[in-house]
């Protein structure tokens, strides 16, 4: 019985839940009595699997098959290392990557699998997992108790393993049946330049679904006019063309870190919060008191947009536009 | 070609609410289609409408109660609906991401799809796993967050080439054989509103109910490996300093605070 963490990577590059993911893989080993094994599929293995090799890691395997992600051979290379290391449990990352293979994984495999959890606990051959549900209003334990167990791991939740381990660092061999293989990575695209970059700038007044409608982005403009600050926004915002794209603070957008971060009518869902939590001085404005936001805002406005902001942009001068 | 699109009914809860045991109790619950879903049904429409002879299915799991949101489908185009529900599933607890897949599997067959898409997760349980689960269940191919695809490329050749959005303004651009299961994300399209006309039509079509057995499946499907233990409403671990007063002192002090920091002039 093993625990098998499995690193996510893309362009030469570790992520950083690759090392998260070590920390909560060795917790469950722990508990469980057991050996940490971490694998790395694709891409120049032997340095990714070096880097991998963290205190607390007892082995590291290196399956050189393929260039960048493809899940078929990520879904292949991990049946096959399950077949010979049989791990009680598999520690994925709850990455775009985690997503596009940890589900197919765990059925491919008949494992029980429980995604995006912020706290894991082995005890006696139950798998106890902390998650988030309802926008992260509430927080629920979940229990498997028919191993062996998939689990991916939200990012930011576990501190990075590190120091240098004395893992045994080895290739591991996979003939991939590439008759299985129905996808084709044809290349990145980057996307979001523009007009400003809002990660050079040091004051961001970020609008989130909140505001409602188009017509009402008039009044936080006016609010941008009278501040001086640079426009951003979350993803909804963005979704619905009202804003493009360089805009959006985020997961899947930019990661900003200015001076203050003015967050009216965002509620905090943790993709959002992933682009922002840098910032120095976090300032949230939203109706709802118990909006995730607050838990790292820094100073709480809790109140209706639509009578703090005019009331702001008098403050300093500004005419606020009827909206 | 056919299309089949998972919908699911999200339950959200309003800002105060009370947990009895691992439950919300229904009178703080609020149901509607599921954000990310309404972006698959968007996606399956234009589709219908870029192709000739182009059927679209939508498909639920759900209860009597769910018909209002698998309506939503129909009024903004799909031709037909299927509700899976049974007594045994009314009874189960947290279904586990495999029981999702087996069931919607069942559906799979009977319907014999092209192309199923899902969102990409369910904004209640969060697993963000049914869609690529039931790929690999049925055997179909799969790309998970899916924010652009080309309609042409799927009708013409079989090949479903899309975006799938990474971290950190990153796409990655893929080509999957079809049949293909797509999770799709947010912002690939503009879901339509639902016309009136739309909502009128879809009031009077039958929707295709099935029961476990209709579907070839036994009670176990059900059996769920998870079990729900607990639910809190998380401690806040807020210690943010809080502006009071009405709207105008609140944004007197806050003005305060922005010069402070010396972001704003004067
Ligand atoms: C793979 C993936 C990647 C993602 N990437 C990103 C990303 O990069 N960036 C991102 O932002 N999201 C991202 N998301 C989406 C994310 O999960 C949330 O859906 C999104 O952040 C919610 O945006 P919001 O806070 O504006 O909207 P909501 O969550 O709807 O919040 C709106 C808030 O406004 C408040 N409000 C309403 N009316 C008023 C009023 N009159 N005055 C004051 N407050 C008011 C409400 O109380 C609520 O808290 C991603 C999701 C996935 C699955």
């Amino acid at each position: 019985m093993t625990v098998l963490a499995v690193a996510d990577h893309r362009r030469g590059e570790l992520r950083d839940v690759s090392y998260e993911l070590l920390t909560a893989g060795r917790e469950l080993a722990d508990a469980a009595g057991t050996d940490l094994h971490a694998a790395v599929i694709s891409g120049d293995v032997d340095s990714l699997a070096d880097s991998l090799n963290r205190e607390g890691v007892d082995q590291v395997h290196a399956v050189p098959n393929g260039e960048e992600f493809n899940h078929d051979v990520y879904v292949q290379a991990i049946e096959a290392l399950a077949a010979d290391i049989d791990p009680e449990v598999l520690v994925l990352p709850n990455s775009v990557n985690g997503l596009d293979y940890a589900p197919a994984v765990a059925s491919r495999l008949g494992y029980t699998y429980v995604s995006d959890a912020v706290d894991v606990d082995y005890d006696g051959g139950t798998l106890e997992v902390a998650r988030e549900m309802y926008a992260s209003k509430v927080e629920t334990t979940v229990e498997a108790d028919e191993g062996p167990f998939a689990v991916s791991v939200r990012g930011g939740e576990w501190p990075a393993a590190e120091g240098v381990g004395d893992a045994d660092v080895s290739t591991f061999e996979v003939s991939i049946d590439e008759d299985a293989v129905r996808s084709t990575v044809r290349g990145f695209e980057e996307v979001g330049g523009g007009d400003v970059d809002i990660s050079e700038a040091n004051f961001l007044v970020s609008i989130g679904r909140g505001i409602e409608e188009e017509e009402n982005l008039e009044l936080i403009e006016a609010l941008v006019e009278a501040t001086g600050a640079t426009l951003s926004s979350s993803r909804p915002i963005v979704d619905n063309g009202w804003l493009p794209k360089n805009r959006q603070v985020g997961q899947s957008g930019k990661q900003v870190t200015p001076d203050v971060y003015l967050a009216i009518g965002i509620s905090g869902a943790v993709q959002h919060v992933a682009g922002m939590k840098g910032a120095e001085t976090i300032i949230a404005v939203n109706t709802d008191p118990d909006a995730p936001i607050y838990d790292i805002a820094d100073y709480g406005v809790v109140g209706d947009l639509f009578e703090v902001v005019p009331a702001l942009i008098e403050a300093f001068g500004g005419e606020p536009p009827n909206v | 070609m056919k299309v089949l699109v998972t919908v699911k009914e999200v339950a959200t809860v309003e800002e105060d609410f009370e947990i009895s045991g691992t439950e919300i109790e229904d009178t703080y619950l609020d149901y509607d289609l599921n954000e990310w879903d309404d972006y698959a049904v968007e996606a399956g429409v234009q589709l219908s409408e870029a192709g000739d002879d182009v059927e679209v299915v939508a498909v639920t799991v759900g209860p009597e109660r769910a018909e209002e949101t698998i309506r939503m489908a129909l009024a903004k185009g799909a031709d037909r609906a299927v509700r899976v529900w049974d007594d045994d599933l009314a009874d189960a607890g947290l279904l586990d991401v495999g029981s999702k897949a087996e069931l919607l599997a069942a559906v799979v067959e009977a319907e014999d799809p092209d192309i199923v898409l899902s969102g990409v997760q369910a904004s209640d349980d969060n697993f963000g796993a049914t869609g690529v689960a039931l790929a690999e269940t049925v055997g179909f191919e799969w790309a998970a967050v899916v924010n652009a695809l080309d309609t042409e490329k799927v009708l013409e050749e079989g090949v479903a080439s899309v975006h799938r959005e990474l971290e950190g303004g990153v796409e990655e651009l893929t080509d999957v054989e079809l049949p293909a299961v797509l999770t799709i994300q947010t912002g690939i399209n503009e879901p339509r509103y639902a016309s009136l006309r739309g909502i009128r039509q879809a009031q009077s079509k039958e929707i295709d109910v099935q029961t476990l057995a209709d579907l070839g499946l036994d009670a176990s499907v059900a059996d769920s490996d998870l079990e729900l233990t607990a639910m809190y409403e998380p401690e806040s671990e807020s210690d943010a300093q809080y502006l009071e007063g009405d709207a105008s002192e609140q944004a007197a002090a806050l003005a305060d605070v922005l010069r402070e920091k010396g972001v704003v002039g004067e």
